[in-house]
């Protein structure tokens, strides 16, 4: 990096100033360096010439003030706000996932509709990247979603506060970024991590226009990536199972203790949890690990860098960070002041280099605060309409790599559509929750957050793996044999957050409303493992469980041959009698594919009756009948 | 270092696997929770008069000689109502919520300490707890509502003809005095279900294999829990579609509640609300051949009021 005595430089293609006035004692290379213009006679006795300093450019080496200046009092407290803040909105982020079950209370109305007393799906309400892709999939705004804009009017004034003071994945992935790199070499390779990366954080952006343009194709398989999506998927449906199974094999032996104070322990313990963190009962999700994989190896990134999801990953920081360029408070430095002691890179959060000797990246700032609570020298303001000369506000991505990735999540979509398990080669078990829109409009809106699949009582919706396609990634599905629909429930539809499953009323949910039935699909039986019908045992326990009224299964009463499992007390074969057998069938028009029937069929390894998703009342050709028979 | 493995290996040296541990789990049976027999007072009421589930409840209970007859003061009482689906008690599939009030109201009254109430349902148990109205009747009522959970059952041997170790809803055992709720309903496989069909929430486990015998399973559980009273809830019954109903054209009010230390009579009785007769119903007559009770009306003492 050369020196140029008192000569200008004109700024260069990614200079965001509009031009240094001459007598400014800073000046821009072509690099978008800022470097200060050495003066001939020093006020503090510093040799211009001196370059023994590491790091920024050939400016020399300042001394450090002693003692250090103390950053302005306010600064301090509104770190202290912030944390306070971040603190908040974790307990309550975690809080509503916690409360996305069922909670029956004996104080409740029995005759009341059962209802969630909390908007658990809240902070998706207030995400400005699922409104975005939603809205660029279905040209509308989704009930709550429109409290999108609270937060984007909030970057347009302070910059991505959001990821700094209330996003929890923010401030799980902050904690870590803390807690977990190694103490070794006192912060040198924390500091090193927390420098700009530009390579890698661009990435962010690449997938926030991938996402975009697969939301324009009709797909917001963008929800994947969606920090808060993320967040209840990996702990609504792992990482809270998990721990439940952990606690229940803990309790168990904590019962047993011949230590009185033992039992008490594991019984109080378990009390609390049960009543106020986990469901009713052991949950399981299908291919549930992978996700609490996932959630792990991104948590451990940050032993690396310091913030992983949030510099390198995360869509929704890429939005506000394209936001952020307008805001009206920003950072100010003072770049002579500074000494390179590099504190305000101990602990940034965002990676935007806060040091002095370089410009301050806008879009990539989180507003934590750190920077300027560490500064020794005064360098660092945060204030309202602070100067742009040393500030870049755009990201920086590059032109050719951002067209490409928009391309890439236009392409991608058509080609999966034209793939055999979008037509006709369809999965018979893409049983979808009650009350959800046509298949083509669910991709358009389920954003795969999570909530239908965290709330249902019976533990019967989970992530599908390859059930939906390549493109239905974990998009809900019912799974009968681990949980059936209950057919009272309308938990499902009351929080997805975007309208994949519509609000729908009990009432509605049976027909009662005037438009047609809830079916999520049909049972068949499989009469060669049916008791009755292949064994002539006794059964009918679907027949008992089908909570339709009337039933859609239904019985042939009949007398048939049965050979007697012993032989005679003479050594005689076997004898011949008669048994009475209620052999049972499915009327498909009145089954609404709850799955009730194969959660209870004894032959419990390949049930009997097996729900299948043809007949499904959302399709308009996912059916078998040509008319619904007229019922009362 | 090795003395140490080498004592820890002797320590927990296991010499003939799982097998030997397990036959000897499982081997307390529950007690009889039966009172000593009253020749004074009759062995089964029907109220019948008026539609007031609590008053009906209460004529029932008192034409039995009250409920002093059956709770001493200080016993602990669990009551086992029939909390088996998530319905709404317009829809006659669980107890009427009133009755199990009644209930836990004069057992408090008659000096009970502690009242439990619990049952094993079928639907999610939260949901049926709350829908059947039984939650909310009963804790107001002052009782303790337990939801069923893993931790709950214990595994013991019923050794009856059928059923031999299940897991059992331990509240139900641990107590000193045991109340059946049961409500008259039809059953599509059983063609009714009453008292002694009620013993299908005591047990967990694997309850769907029950019905490839249900009348000797019915059979062997009432063998094995002998409850201290039976209170038959006939306000609102389920006439078909049982034993979950769902249209309320299938329940008729018969505004009838049976009080009895006899579950076969007693079934006997209340399959009739429903129009079954008892010899058609085999476990009804198991019971009777067993000796759990008699199912010939015309020989036990029977108050109506």
């Amino acid at each position: 990096m050369t020196q140029h005595d008192g000569a200008m430089m004109q700024p260069g293609p990614t200079d965001q100033s509009s031009g240094v006035p001459r007598s400014s004692p800073v000046e821009v290379d072509d690099e978008g360096r800022v470097h200060l213009v050495q003066q001939r006679d020093a006020d503090d006795g510093v040799e211009a010439a001196d370059d023994g300093g590491a790091g920024s450019g050939a400016k020399g080496r300042k001394k450090p003030s002693s003692p250090p200046k103390q950053p302005r009092k306010g600064i301090l407290a509104l770190r202290w706000v912030r944390r306070i803040s971040q603190g908040t909105f974790l307990a309550l982020f975690l809080f509503l996932l916690f409360q996305t079950t069922f909670r029956g209370h004996f104080a409740s109305d029995p005759s009341a509709t059962v209802r969630l007393p909390w908007t658990v799906e809240a902070f998706f309400y207030f995400d400005p990247f699922a409104a975005l892709i939603t809205f660029l999939s279905t040209f509308t705004v989704y009930r709550g979603m429109l409290w999108a804009l609270v937060v984007v009017a909030l970057t347009l004034v302070f910059g991505r506060v959001f990821c700094g003071w209330i996003c929890p994945m923010g401030t799980i992935n902050h904690i870590l970024g803390w807690l977990l790199p190694s103490r070794k070499g006192k912060g040198g390779k924390r500091i090193a991590a927390n420098r700009t990366h530009p390579v890698r954080q661009r990435v962010k952006y690449y997938l926030l226009y991938a996402s975009m343009a697969a939301a324009l194709a009709g797909s917001v398989v963008g929800g994947v990536l969606d920090p808060i999506a993320l967040l209840v998927r990996s702990l609504g449906l792992s990482v809270l199972p998990a721990g439940q199974y952990l606690m229940a094999r803990l309790h168990e032996n904590t019962a047993q203790s011949d230590l009185g104070f033992v039992v008490t322990l594991g019984d109080g313990l378990n009390y609390v949890f049960s009543r106020a963190v986990w469901p009713s009962s052991q949950f399981h999700y299908h291919w549930g690990w992978v996700l609490g994989a996932l959630f792990v190896a991104v948590m451990f990134m940050n032993r690396i860098i310091p913030r992983f999801w949030c510099r390198v990953l995360c869509p929704l920081g890429a939005l506000l960070g394209l936001l952020s360029r307008f805001a009206l408070f920003g950072l100010v430095k003072r770049h002579d002041k500074c000494t390179d002691c590099n504190l305000c890179l101990l602990h940034c959060q965002g990676a935007d280099s806060p040091q002095g000797g370089v410009k301050w990246r806008q879009d990539e700032c989180h507003m934590c605060l750190n920077c300027e609570s560490a500064c020794p020298e005064d360098v660092l303001e945060f204030k309202f309409l602070p100067g742009r000369e040393s500030t870049i506000t755009k990201p920086d991505t590059v032109r050719r790599t951002a067209l490409a990735t928009t391309a890439a999540g236009l392409a991608a979509i058509p080609l999966l559509r034209a793939s055999g398990d979008f037509g006709p080669n369809f999965h018979a078990k893409r049983i979808r929750p009650p009350g959800s829109v046509d298949e083509m409009d669910f991709l358009d809106r389920c954003v795969r957050c999570g909530e239908c699949m965290k709330v249902c009582p019976n533990n019967a919706l989970h992530p599908a793996l390859g059930e939906a396609g390549l493109e239905g990634l974990w998009t809900p599905i019912l799974i009968p044999r681990i949980g059936y629909c209950e057919e009272s429930c309308v938990l499902c539809g009351q929080v997805c957050p975007t309208g994949a499953i519509r609000r729908f009323t009990e009432k509605e949910r049976r027909g009662e409303q005037g438009q047609p039935l809830i079916k999520m699909g049909t049972a068949f039986y499989d009469f060669g493992r049916c008791l009755p019908w292949a064994m002539q045992i006794p059964c009918i326990v679907c027949e008992e469980f089908c909570p339709t009224s009337p039933k859609a299964i239904w019985v042939e009463k009949v007398e048939v041959p049965l050979r007697e499992s012993k032989h005679g007390d003479d050594g005689t074969p076997p004898a011949m009698t008669t048994v009475a057998l209620q052999r049972p069938r499915v009327d498909p028009s009145l089954c609404i594919g709850c799955g009730a029937c194969e959660k209870v069929c004894p032959v419990i390894d390949e049930p009997a009756i097996t729900v299948s998703s043809v007949g499904e009342s959302r399709s308009k050709t996912n059916v078998i009948l040509l008319q619904e028979r007229a019922d009362s | 270092m090795v003395g140490g493995t080498g004592a820890l290996a002797a320590l927990s040296w296991d010499k003939e696997g799982l097998a030997a541990q397990q036959s000897a789990e499982g081997q307390r049976v529950i007690k009889d929770f039966r009172v000593p027999p009253r020749s004074d007072l009759p062995s089964m009421a029907v109220a019948k008069r008026g539609a007031d589930p609590t008053a009906l409840t209460r004529a029932a209970i008192d034409a039995l000689g009250g409920m002093g007859r059956f709770i001493k003061k200080g016993d602990t009482v669990a009551i086992k109502p029939n909390i088996g689906w998530d319905r709404a008690p317009i829809h006659a599939a669980n107890t009427n919520p009133e009755v199990v009030a009644a209930v836990v109201r004069a057992a408090y009254e008659a000096g009970a300490k502690h009242v439990v109430v619990t049952d094993f349902s079928c639907n999610e148990p939260q949901r049926s707890f709350q829908r059947s109205g039984i939650w909310k009747a009963a804790y107001d009522a002052g009782a303790e509502i337990v939801l069923p959970a893993d931790h709950q059952f214990t595994t013991l041997r019923m050794r009856g003809v059928v059923l031999d170790e299940w897991p059992v809803l331990r509240p139900l055992v641990d107590s000193d005095k045991v109340i059946n709720i049961p409500i008259a309903k039809h059953h599509s496989l059983a063609k009714f279900t009453g008292a002694m069909k009620n013993w299908y929430g005591l047990i967990g486990g694997r309850r769907n294999r029950l019905h490839q015998d249900i009348h000797t399973s019915i059979a062997d559980l009432a063998t094995f829990m002998r409850p201290t009273l039976t209170i038959i809830d006939g306000v609102r019954v389920l006439l078909r579609n049982g034993p979950q109903g769902g249209n309320v054209d299938d329940t008729k009010e018969m505004n009838t509640v049976i009080a009895t230390v006899d579950e076969v009579a007693g079934d006997a009785y209340a399959c009739e609300l429903i129009g079954e007769k008892a010899d058609r119903i085999d476990y009804i007559r198991q019971g009777h051949q067993r000796g759990i009770g008699t199912m010939d009306l015309r020989k036990i003492d029977i108050r109506e009021v």
